[in-house]
């Protein structure tokens, strides 16, 4: 197959998943006649109709929330919130009820939100968010990010496929990202890869942040500093194994994500770390990403997000110790 | 304004039963098509709710639940909202919906377990095609919209029944829902129980304008109705179930009632409502009323009126054996047992951390 963009990588699981299964539904803000305003849903609606590809009116809790009645009315929904920024007036719908729904009753609740999130985009305020803390700290849900164009189109697959819900971030800013996908290839949630194998350090990345650090442990070895890159893929749950065996190497591990630092998924990841792997660790434990401040206007938030000097940066104090 | 829409519809089947008032018309009452026995039912459902919610009401003080929400005085909503759906046709309750859920046939027992603390949703909903009863105003709303969207795609004349308070339709996802229904024309009834009070604050602070009549600007009908009425309420909902059977589409009703009791054991009506007020509904207490009714029709007397009587203390005498019988779930279970259909390695070590310790105490 010729290389594909990670946007079409997702629109071909989107038709995959509508082909395979006649339950599955999508809709959201201007996923229909439009594709999305990424064009992620494009050509959908024309394969498959205006009652399996929808546009709905302008109010996400209501798209979340009809999700629950579809559900047990034996469909399989896959609604897009549009950008990360918007996600919040669904947040009610998402965390008392989706993630809650099946503790309730028993009913499993397989439904799969889609959200372009992450920064470098330069755009307007509430675009470039980064929320997927909010609901990784939620159980009932599952939070998936990918990285790569195949990893969204097999991720994805099994996202639509999980009984249980699932927040499946895309990072929006590596929709252009090009590579050859094997559609046959499965990814399991749940499920971390080493990106880049590595002695000196562990860069703990997912979504955007992957290719950043891929960057950063390439320009590290021109300096003889070997980092080996893990790409969580999903954040709920968390596969710990993944991140300790790379310890056992490295001994050393810094986490990179856009969102803020503070009470961000990192504080999770490195508390995990000191709990599960206190005697592996030879120095401090360091995180890189957003400020604890808002998303900046967008002539700022190359200053803001994490890039490749800042883990160099990182690497070298995590050298200095031992 | 000739853009504007009136939605008004000439062919709307429900306004002709009613009065402006509200009232079901003396024609509509008398062409309902109840047999007697059905009638009778009806009352009989009416009582043994009333008394299921006394004796919850009294299993709260003892001890034996955490908290109950009475509905007493929206009995007619309750039981005539039931009679007049067909078995497939689901329900989204919000939390005030016990009645409705034993008119579904939900065990009592079996419900007053989410008040009992043993569980958050004791029944499968897709068995009695009732949903769980939902505590965050309103948020139950879109889900019923949901799911009569989906009937649609199937072409099922199965309709929805989605209920709520007066309280609810100062909320987004009660406006987000409307406007959904309308939009997809979706199959379904939304049933407000306007019952004056949202916990302290009166219908008059909770909203300016009339609830039936914002209906219009989704593009549907509604209409208000006396909620203390069971075959008014009957013949409201059934009527527009089949107008949406038909694809004619969603309608609101707003039943006019009166929470008689506080909104949780937790409340104090005292320090907000006046005993006037509740003496003045007691007077349009729904029970009464049809029982009066019944009687004036010649469809009950002393014999039945007793053999119903017995037959619900037998009910309930029966419940509360049953309640106190309980058994609740061990805690793991309890706690971890149905988060995740496919639970994580570290959700099912947390679970196992979790009950060996509760062995090694």
């Amino acid at each position: 197959m010729e290389p594909v963009t990670m946007a079409k990588a997702i629109n071909l699981s989107l038709r995959d998943a509508l082909t395979q299964d006649d339950s599955v539904l999508i809709f959201g803000e201007d996923v229909g006649t439009l594709g999305g305003v990424f064009r992620i849903t494009d050509g959908l609606q024309k394969t498959f109709g205006a009652e399996r590809v929808f546009d709905t009116p302008l109010a996400e809790s209501a798209i979340i929330g009809i999700c629950i009645g579809l559900v047990l009315r034996g469909f399989k929904p896959v609604p897009e919130i549009q950008f990360d920024g918007f996600i919040y007036p669904a947040f009610d719908q998402i965390v008392s009820h989706v993630a809650k729904y099946r503790n309730r009753t028993g009913v499993s609740m397989p439904i799969t939100i889609r959200v372009p999130f992450g920064g470098h985009i330069g755009a307007v305020e509430h675009h470039s968010e980064s929320p997927e803390a909010y609901f990784a700290h939620t159980a009932g849900l599952k939070v998936v990010a990918p990285a790569t164009p195949g990893d969204a189109y097999a991720l994805l697959q099994s996202a639509i496929a999980d009984p249980d819900p699932v927040i499946f971030f895309e990072p929006k800013a590596r929709y252009y990202l090009k590579e050859e996908i094997d559609t046959a290839r499965e990814v399991p949630i749940g499920r971390a890869r080493v990106a880049r194998e590595g002695s000196g350090v562990t860069v703990i990345a997912y979504g955007p942040t992957v290719s950043i650090a891929l960057d950063a442990a390439k320009a590290a070895e021109k300096e003889n500093i070997s980092l080996e890159v893990i790409d969580l893929r999903t954040l709920s749950p968390l596969d710990m194994p993944t991140i300790l065996e790379s310890l056992r190497k490295t001994h050393r591990a810094i986490v990179v994500h856009e969102a803020p630092v503070f009470g961000g998924f990192g504080a999770e990841i490195v508390a995990r770390i000191a709990d599960d792997g206190f005697d592996l660790l030879e120095a401090p434990l360091e995180r890189i990403g957003g400020m604890d401040a808002p998303y900046p206007p967008a002539r700022y938030e190359k200053l803001y997000l994490p890039d490749v000097d800042r883990i160099l940066e990182a690497a070298d104090v995590a050298l200095a110790y031992g | 304004m000739a853009d504007v829409v009136q939605v008004v519809p000439a062919d709307d089947p429900v306004r002709p039963l009613f009065s402006p008032a509200g009232e079901l018309t003396a024609e509509a009452r008398s062409t309902l098509g109840l047999s007697p026995d059905e009638l009778r039912d009806l009352y009989h459902k009416m009582v043994w709710i009333r008394r299921t919610d006394e004796e919850a009401l009294n299993l709260q003080r003892q001890g034996e639940l955490g908290l109950w929400g009475p509905y007493q005085g929206q009995e007619a909503i309750h039981v005539g909202t039931v009679a007049a759906l067909r078995e497939t046709d689901w329900i989204f309750p919000s939390y005030r919906e016990f009645g409705m859920g034993m008119c579904r046939g939900i065990d009592p027992a079996e419900m007053l377990k989410l008040f009992r603390g043993v569980s958050h949703g004791p029944w499968d909903p897709r068995t009695y095609h009732f949903a769980p009863l939902l505590i965050p105003v309103a948020s139950q709303v879109p889900h019923g919209v949901g799911y009569a969207m989906g009937s649609r795609f199937k072409r099922s004349d199965d309709v929805v029944l989605s209920t709520f308070g007066d309280g609810a339709t100062s909320k987004g996802d009660w406006h987000e829902a409307m406007n959904f229904a309308g939009v997809f024309q979706a199959p379904v009834i939304f049933l407000c129980q306007n019952n004056h009070w949202a916990i302290s604050v009166p219908l008059a602070k909770q909203t300016a304008g009339s609830i039936a009549e914002r209906a219009q600007g989704y593009g549907f009908p509604g209409i208000r109705i006396d909620g203390n009425d069971v075959l008014g309420v009957f013949a409201a909902i059934r009527t527009a179930a089949e107008r949406a059977r038909r694809g004619g589409g969603p309608y609101l009703i707003e039943a006019m009632t009166y929470r008689m009791g506080p909104h949780t054991t937790s409340d104090d009506p005292t320090r907000y409502r006046t005993n006037v007020e509740l003496e003045r509904w007691s007077a349009k207490d729904p029970i009464p009323r049809f029982r009066q009714w019944l009687e004036s029709q010649g469809l009950l007397d002393e014999a039945a009126l007793a053999a119903i009587n017995r037959e619900v203390e037998a009910k309930v005498e029966t419940m509360r054996n049953r309640l106190r019988a309980t058994t609740a779930p061990a805690p793991g279970e309890a706690i971890f047992g149905r988060v995740y259909q496919h639970p994580s390695d570290s959700f099912l070590e947390e679970r196992e951390e979790f009950e060996s310790s509760l062995e090694s105490n």
